[in-house]
């Protein structure tokens, strides 16, 4: 049974204002209704002004995804009745969007590389907010900060074949948008999706405002076993809408009222056609992430895993290139294997970390100055001070206060005497052939020695010292 | 100069919904003159309702684009007018703050929707008064009460601040008592807004000319046919020849779309506004909605009881014409319509420089006297083509009929609003002398 996903997203441009008036779009962390004016407050009389910076961003994503910007667009109102609507209806682009007919280059699950279609993109305002107080009070709360807010809707085609491909192409977006710098991507709710889905010859469901990429694949699993299970048992899948429910990882049905909306389109009066094609071909575009990865490959030398990993986010790959220079194919290791694990468990942002440090401990492992054991320790150590807000010391420094300067070989015997001395079963194995042995044995050594010496030095030690008879 | 106008109008026409004491005014080209302001354009302090219970104790924390240019211009800002509850009207009767009465004659009304502002002027209350004008609203009172009043070009004055009922179709534009004074005001509120996106930075500086030689005049047919009064078809044509006298000459035009031009008016007023009044709702601003209800039937109960039958007439009407199924029928083919009559006056002001003709097909009505909706609509005939078209018309007083003021109203090219006042100005300062 062939699964058929396609996808809306909204996204949250990261202009300093409002799409139609001069509004702060800052608004986390403040009070309720304090970033708001006649416009974004639907106030009687007031008029939409078009921010023409939500405009560029909009095109800019167009070209990236390889988009035909028509010669005019245009403005509708979305007519519906909702408290945190202000208006009582949304402006947005209905027959006319901004951008149509672009692609966006995944990896599907055999991990072959396929185009997803991109329909069209159009720009709109997003609404205020409801705030349900908890302890069922007996009002609604309006906060009208986010009214406004420019969203950029993306619409693909039925393309994506997998739960899996669907996060796979949002992680990718996710990614385009930022190297664009037109979307902040640890703003919460802003991207939001709506998934349709549906078994090959079935019935569409969609899936409504789901809020989060992992919330995506989630949704979209579900909905593949209840729509297969339903067809199993010889049932129909209804066509409608369904809610994500996050806490519990489920979809649930929409009521039927919703679904009998008519939104009365018309052309906003009060906006003129936006006729922006000819603005296209002005906008630079930075390097996108898949040639930013082929030129990492090509310049650094490094493996397509790591080059994938380091470009996938602008930040990310920014920090390698003023790291590599140490030596490429080292830092590399470090940064997307090491450092990123580490930051992962920290969960810290590479912001916070400052990459001339990192430079001068790679140089350290590249003199071989340290081990990559102590190399370990020192990164932790710098990492929780940054963590806790304190001065990065130089990673040169804490080797110097922690004694961790790579051990010179005849430094060891006696911990190895002792090792060795202390764990007779283990040597008998070692001479069995059972090479777990020898690793356990140096590893005991590693321990003593609190990682001063390079595992595969001590291996070589650990077994010449037994064959030589010693015990 | 700057000082405070005392300000206690003898209103027996019931003329404002709101009048101010002691209205304040700086200095300007209309330091300390009191004008009136109808109630639908937005004036920060002072309570704004359109007429209606849904808006009353509504009080805008931000000016309109004009009011704050009269402001600006050292004008008092003495009251807010009566008008048709969202300027869904033509005779001022449908005010949640009851009619306004004709100065003229106090048993008949004073057109609308700005018949307030029309009565203000007519009653000598105020010299001059902004009016609102969607499909005929500052020309049809102007008409009624024998004053003048222009609707300006669309995108000739801000739109900012104007409570909407059709955005497409609506201007501020000036009333006054003479010609002179109508440019006067028109000076004072037509500059640029970058807020109304649909504005063109076209200011108007213009002090009226009263020379006509050699301009040729549009007579079209359709201005002089069924349904006008032939005694007021008369004293626009006796105005007319005057203005030949004046060396002005005649041409036939036609503007054959106007046979569609009350449909398509009435479709596309209505589905606009079925849009811009949805937001009033009770939950920001205006008596309050009904917590204790769920929000759906709180919207319902608060608008079937706040919004007076006409207006909740025509958002029934607009919404229908919006509907999926029917906009195609209805809503699209309006836009057509309204395209097919532009070009018709484009056409017809290649042949001529103006056009003249009645403002009205009629002398004002008796209170009470339009019940029927449809033969209300059929009075806006003559002035919602201009406001389809977006030209500018102005409508100057030219003689009586039943001792009731007759409007000779003047259609010129899109921003050429100087124009159609200095042929208004050229009968006036003729018939004057």
């Amino acid at each position: 049974m062939k699964t058929i996903v396609g996808l809306e997203i909204h996204v949250q441009l990261s202009t300093a204002t409002k799409l139609f008036c001069g509004c702060s779009t800052d608004y986390r962390d403040d009070e309720p209704n304090t970033h708001c004016c006649p416009v974004c407050l639907g106030l009687p009389g007031a008029l939409p002004r078009l921010n023409k910076r939500a405009v560029e961003y909009g095109l800019k994503v167009a070209k990236a995804l390889d988009m035909r910007v028509p010669e005019e667009s245009e403005f509708a109102r979305k007519n519906y009745f909702y408290p945190d609507l202000a208006k009582a209806y949304q402006i947005t682009q209905s027959d006319r969007p901004l951008a149509v007919e672009g692609t966006v280059e995944i990896e599907d699950d055999e991990g072959h590389e396929k185009i997803v279609r991109i329909t069209r993109a159009h720009l709109e305002e997003d609404p205020g907010r409801l705030i349900h107080i908890a302890g069922g009070s007996k009002y609604s709360l309006v906060d009208y900060n986010r009214s406004g807010i420019p969203l950029l809707e993306i619409v693909t085609e039925p393309d994506m074949r997998s739960p899996q491909e669907a996060r796979r192409f949002l992680n990718k977006l996710r990614t385009i948008l930022e190297y664009l710098g037109v979307f902040d991507g640890e703003r919460e709710g802003g991207l939001r999706v709506d998934a349709n889905i549906s078994m090959e010859g079935s019935e569409r469901v969609e899936v409504k405002n789901i809020s989060s990429y992992k919330g995506v694949e989630k949704a979209l699993t579900f909905e593949v076993t209840r729509q297969r299970n339903l067809l199993r048992r010889g049932q129909k899948v209804a066509r409608e809408t369904r809610h994500f429910v996050e806490g519990r990882g489920i979809t649930t049905s929409a009521r039927s009222k919703e679904e009998a909306q008519d939104y009365r389109y018309f052309p906003d009066p009060d906006l003129p056609p936006l006729r922006v094609a000819g603005w296209v071909e002005a906008i630079d575009l930075p390097e996108l992430p898949v040639a930013r990865k082929n030129r990492f490959m090509a310049q650094y030398g490094i493996s397509l895993n790591h080059a994938r990993t380091l470009t996938g986010d602008p930040k990310l790959a920014d920090f390698y290139e003023a790291v590599a220079h140490v030596e490429p194919v080292l830092a590399a290791t470090w940064v997307a294997d090491t450092l990123l694990g580490e930051l992962n468990y920290r969960e810290m942002s590479i912001a916070a970390v400052p990459a001339e440090r990192i430079a001068e401990l790679i140089a350290l492992l590249r003199s071989e100055t340290i081990t990559d054991a102590a190399g370990v320790q020192v990164l932790r150590e710098m990492l929780d001070a940054c963590a806790a807000g304190n001065p990065c010391e130089p990673p040169a420094a804490i080797v110097e206060r922690e004694g961790l300067t790579r051990a010179a070989e005849g430094e060891f015997t006696q911990v190895v005497e002792k090792v060795v001395a202390a764990n007779p079963q283990a040597v008998e194995d070692y001479r069995a052939g059972k090479k777990g042995a020898l690793n356990f044995l140096v590893g005991q050594v590693m321990k003593e020695t609190r990682g001063r010496a390079d595992p595969r030095e001590l291996g070589r030690i650990v077994s010449e010292y037994i064959d030589r008879g010693g015990v | 100069m700057a000082g405070t106008l005392d300000f206690s109008p003898d209103d027996r026409y019931n003329a404002f919904i709101t009048t101010c004491a002691e209205a304040p005014f700086g200095d300007g080209p209309l330091a300390g003159t009191a004008v009136a302001v109808k109630d639908n354009i937005s004036t920060a302090g002072i309570r704004t309702t359109c007429g209606s219970k849904i808006l009353d104790g509504y009080v805008p924390p931000y000016d309109a684009h004009v009011v704050d240019l009269l402001r600006r211009a050292g004008a008092a800002i003495v009251g807010k007018t009566n008008m048709d509850e969202f300027g869904m009207g033509s005779t001022t009767e449908t005010s949640a703050f009851g009619p306004t009465r004709n100065p003229v004659d106090l048993t008949r009304v004073p057109g609308g929707s700005s018949g307030g502002s029309a009565a203000a002027v007519a009653a000598g209350l105020v010299p001059m008064a902004l009016g609102t004008d969607t499909g005929g609203s500052i020309r049809c009172p102007a008409a009624f009460c024998g004053i003048a009043g222009l609707k300006p070009t669309y995108g000739r004055v801000s739109r900012y601040g104007l409570i909407a009922y059709a955005n497409s179709l609506e201007q501020v534009g000036p009333m006054a008592r003479t010609v002179e004074d109508v440019s006067r005001l028109m000076s004072v509120i037509a500059h640029y807004d970058p807020r109304d996106s649909t504005m063109l930075d076209r200011p108007y500086n213009h002090r009226p000319s009263a020379e006509v030689k050699g301009l040729r005049i549009g007579i079209p047919e359709e201005y002089f046919g069924e349904g006008v009064d032939p005694r007021v078809g008369e004293s626009v044509r006796d105005a007319i020849g005057v203005l030949e006298g004046l060396g002005a000459e005649t041409v036939p035009v036609s503007i054959p779309g106007m046979r569609h031009a009350l449909a398509a008016y009435y479709v596309i007023c209505t589905s606009e506004a079925s849009s811009n009044l949805a937001r009033f709702d009770g939950v920001r601003y205006g008596p309050a909605v009904d917590t204790r209800k769920s929000w759906h039937e709180a919207y319902q109960d608060l608008r079937r009881e706040l919004l007076g039958a006409e207006v909740r007439r025509r958002i029934m009407l607009g919404t229908f014409a919006l509907s999926a199924g029917y906009a195609g029928q209805y809503y699209a083919k309006a836009q057509v319509a309204r395209r097919k009559i532009r070009e018709d006056f484009g056409r017809a002001l290649r042949e001529a420089d103006v056009i003249a003709g009645p403002t009205m097909p009629t002398v004002a009505f008796r209170l009470g006297e339009k019940t029927d909706p449809i033969s209300m609509y059929l009075s806006d005939i003559l002035t919602a083509p201009a406001n389809l078209a977006g030209i500018p018309a102005i409508s100057v007083p030219c003689g009586r009929v039943d001792g009731l003021p007759v409007g000779l109203q003047i259609m010129g090219r899109q921003f050429e609003d100087e124009r159609v006042v200095d042929v208004a100005f050229a009968y006036e300062q003729e018939v004057r002398a």
